[in-house]
């Protein structure tokens, strides 16, 4: 796909518990409209929802890969049961490109190459380097790091290339506990698959009623969306290839486009962020982990 | 507000005879054996850190003053005010006198003070935290903070064990209910 | 471990301060975990911890005692701040330690590379938690141990033993992360410090705590409100995953209670399902509760061998518990 940019385009997991149809049809939708170049796919978050999608991804990737984009499978976070680290297993040997977003996907993916999913705590360059030896050409870093460390690490491991969560609710937390089925009052085995009802996670907020968290499943993510604003110039600087963008049920066409043109110089940075608040976003927009503060705040990028 | 059920508290009858004792011996008293304290361990006043300078008041719920306390390498003080007199302290910390002496040797821990509300902070949470792991560190017994040692050190020690061990037992007898907290080890 | 389940587990026990690991091997710890006064472990508060010559009195105090010294060098290092995490690893060396509790890959190398006889353990922050994972620390690095994340029942870990030749040491009592540890970044949303960048959970800095006149107490952390407790009602530490939220327009306890974690009910189960070590978390309290609960848990694994009930020093331990409260968190997998 050709770019007036150097910067490409990623669209993330989807990491809520869309139901089949829609899922597959979001990707179809994707493959046609969106001017991404590189697509993460399969569930990431819950084992117990794996059996639900199971049967859409080989549709899915063919659509994809058609229209042009590059697929790759992104896998399990949290691996517990023998079910959930066979299927690993069996992931790391599949003939195609891979995340890994738990260390016991690392020894069996030696063979081939891999990217490195935002769950894999990589903080500094003597880890991705190590990583890099065991196969990891892509990284994408874990949420809460900053641009400056990124930029240190980016200069010293060239070999890898540097993708950077973009634009959504920020992953936050994992947990062994189900917090869907906790506020329905469930458990995590008889849970329903309630976290159905929240396509973009549940939201959770302080006791004076300010909007904070948004619960999935055993993941913990962020109220507020995450964006970052960096130009192709400024992002070319700190050594950055591709922005991940985390898919939500807003019009993730109309998102991507928004990047695109923004990457492409064809609106400056406030119109971007004007024209995204136009959608209707998860939450409100943060970015200041970027700058290495709290990650709700939204702050000023430098230039 | 004071925790007025704890068991804690000082009886009323020990707390009207501390109030008339004369503030300003108590306070040149009280500050000269701190700064004795931290001219012979300098050692924590690195592990306070950021809080050396800074007052800090303790406010013991049964007695009618508070204590304004600065640590620093050459004027380290301790001085006695009214509780309405506090607004210079960054960082407040209130609790019945008998569980502040409980912290200071080490009796009790301060978490646990925290979670049953014996222990109450207010303003800089660092800065209350910080004085608390040093006073862990700092084993603060009578005769450690009259900078005494040997057969004085030990007399002083078994004298305010005695008189504590004392005190905290008139406390349990008037309070309303038994203390659940840490014993002595 | 495949020997079997007859060996005597060792107790794991904390210290934040000289004064504290003294405590702790003095109530009759196997061995006490501490770490450096800096970011490179994950208790990383104001007035605590360890300077390299206060570790080296300290092992020579422990050793004495019987007790080894294991030090916790378990947050990620820092992008192009690496030397400080390998000078924590070389001077834990120089002190004589007994072993290095390490997260970060960084770390474990340098300690591998350059400290091939020092005893390496997987952090919790590591979250290791497949016998895959845990084999690739061990093969790579040469692991001796694994500090389990809570997220495993007992049977899986009794299941997870049996496949891996590494000893694993389990949390047995103290204070109870919900979300998976070293995979929590809730406290770096709220303040921008975190348990895996600089250290700690719910920085002191970023906590705020007021009392109206009613007694009412109210917990707030980067200036988000998290807990109110009604006067006179038990309070919890300032952490997120602990507070109280509302969400489909209920409010609670949405990811946990304030509550400690006391796994005393399972200690005869953890034996059997192969489990090597006990760890009592902790190294933020004071010296009271070391040697309360260090004595207890003494009581209660002697007690396994011998017989002797410590269920009454177990019950007194209740008043240091958050909230008052304990739970056996997800060693139970109702808890899930």
């Amino acid at each position: 796909m050709p770019n007036s940019s150097s910067i490409e385009l990623a669209l993330g997991p989807c990491l809520f518990n869309w139901p089949a149809d829609r899922l597959l049809a979001f990707y179809k939708k994707i493959a046609t409209e969106a001017p991404i170049d590189r697509v993460y796919l399969g569930e990431v978050v819950c084992g117990k929802r794996m059996p639900f999608t199971d049967n859409i991804w080989p549709e899915a990737i063919e659509a994809l890969e058609a229209a042009g984009k590059e697929v790759v499978l992104s896998t399990l976070a949290q691996p517990v049961n023998k079910r959930e680290r066979q299927i690993l297993q069996q992931q790391a040997g599949y003939d195609m490109p891979i995340e890994v977003n738990d260390m016991s996907m690392v020894p069996a993916r030696k063979q081939g190459t891999f990217a490195v999913g935002p769950y894999l705590n990589v903080y500094n360059e003597a880890t991705l380097s190590f990583l890099a030896r065991q196969g990891a050409r892509t990284w994408c870093p874990p949420v809460e790091l900053s641009l400056d460390s990124i930029q240190k690490i980016a200069a010293l491991v060239p070999e890898v290339d540097l993708e950077l969560f973009a634009f959504g609710r920020l992953p936050l937390a994992l947990s062994s506990r189900c917090y869907h089925a906790r506020a329905h009052g469930l458990r995590k085995d008889s849970c329903q698959f309630i976290c159905e009802q929240d396509p973009d996670g549940m939201d959770v907020a302080t006791l004076d009623g300010r909007r904070f968290l948004a619960a999935n499943g055993i993941q913990t993510l962020s109220d507020a969306c995450h964006f970052a604003g960096l130009s192709a110039g400024h992002l070319a600087t700190l050594g950055i290839k591709r922005l991940r963008l985390s898919p939500h049920t807003t019009d993730m066409i109309a998102v991507s486009r928004l990047f695109r043109d923004f990457l492409d110089g064809h609106c400056d940075v406030d119109k971007f962020e004007q024209q995204l608040e136009m959608l209707n976003l998860p939450g409100p927009l943060c970015n200041a982990y970027l700058l290495g503060d709290a990650g709700w705040k939204r702050m000023a990028l430098p230039a | 507000m004071p925790n007025q059920s704890s068991s804690l508290n000082l009886p009323p009858l020990v707390s009207s005879l501390i109030a008339p004792l004369p503030k300003s011996p108590m306070e040149m008293l009280l500050s000269a054996f701190t700064k004795r304290l931290v001219a012979r361990r300098p050692e924590l006043l690195r592990r306070l850190g950021a809080v050396v300078k800074v007052p800090i008041a303790i406010v013991p719920d049964d007695m009618p003053h508070a204590f304004l306390l600065s640590l620093d390498n050459e004027k380290s003080s301790v001085s006695i005010c009214e509780k309405t007199e506090i607004s210079d302290a960054q960082a407040v910390v209130r609790a019945p006198f008998l569980v502040l002496l409980g912290l200071l040797d080490g009796t009790y821990d301060g978490d646990a003070l925290f979670f049953t509300r014996d222990l109450r902070i207010e303003g800089k949470t660092d800065y209350v935290l910080a004085l608390r792991n040093t006073l862990e560190e700092a084993d603060l017994s009578p005769g450690e903070f009259f900078g005494l040692s040997g057969r004085s050190a030990d007399w002083v020690n078994g004298v305010g064990a005695r008189m504590l061990d004392k005190a905290r037992w008139l406390a349990a007898r008037t309070g309303s209910q038994p203390s659940t907290l840490g014993r002595p080890h | 471990m495949p020997e079997g389940t007859t060996k005597r587990m060792e107790l794991v026990c904390p210290a934040g301060t000289p004064a504290a690991l003294r405590a702790a091997a003095d109530a009759g710890a196997d061995a006490i975990y501490c770490g450096f006064a800096n970011e490179t472990n994950a208790r990383n508060f104001p007035g605590l911890n360890f300077s390299p010559s206060e570790l080296a009195d300290g092992v020579a105090y422990a050793h004495a005692k019987g007790a080894r010294v294991l030090v916790a060098i378990n947050t990620f290092a820092q992008a192009g701040q690496i030397h400080l995490w390998e000078e924590a690893v070389n001077d834990a060396a120089s002190a004589g330690a007994d072993a290095v509790i390490a997260a970060d890959i960084a770390v474990l190398q340098h300690a591998a590379t350059n400290h091939p006889d020092l005893r390496l353990h997987l952090s919790v922050q590591a979250a290791a938690n497949t016998p895959e994972a845990i084999r690739f620390y061990a093969e790579t690095f040469g692991v001796k141990r694994v500090v389990l994340p809570r997220v495993l029942s007992v049977p899986e870990i009794a299941a997870l033993n049996r496949e891996i030749d590494v000893e694993t040491e389990v949390f047995v009592f103290g204070g109870l992360c919900v979300m998976t540890e070293g995979r929590c970044a809730l406290s770096s949303y709220a303040t921008g410090k975190s348990p895996n960048l600089t250290g700690v959970c719910s920085p002191p800095d970023h906590v705020d705590y007021t009392e109206d006149p009613s007694g009412r107490l109210q917990a707030r952390l980067g200036g988000f409100t998290i807990d109110s407790f009604e006067s006179g009602q038990a309070a919890g530490y300032p952490t997120l995953c602990k507070g109280q939220f509302s969400a489909i327009e209920k409010t609670g306890y949405l990811f946990e209670d304030p509550v400690s974690l006391n796994a005393f009910e399972l200690l005869e189960e953890l034996s059997s399902a192969g489990v090597t070590a006990l760890k009592i978390e902790g190294r933020q309290r004071g010296k009271a509760y070391i040697a309360g609960v260090v004595k207890a848990f003494r009581q209660a694994v002697d007690g396994l061998e011998s017989g002797a009930d410590a269920r009454p020093a177990i019950a007194a331990l209740k008043a240091f518990s958050e909230g008052g409260q304990q739970t056996a968190g997800s060693y139970k997998k109702t808890w899930r």
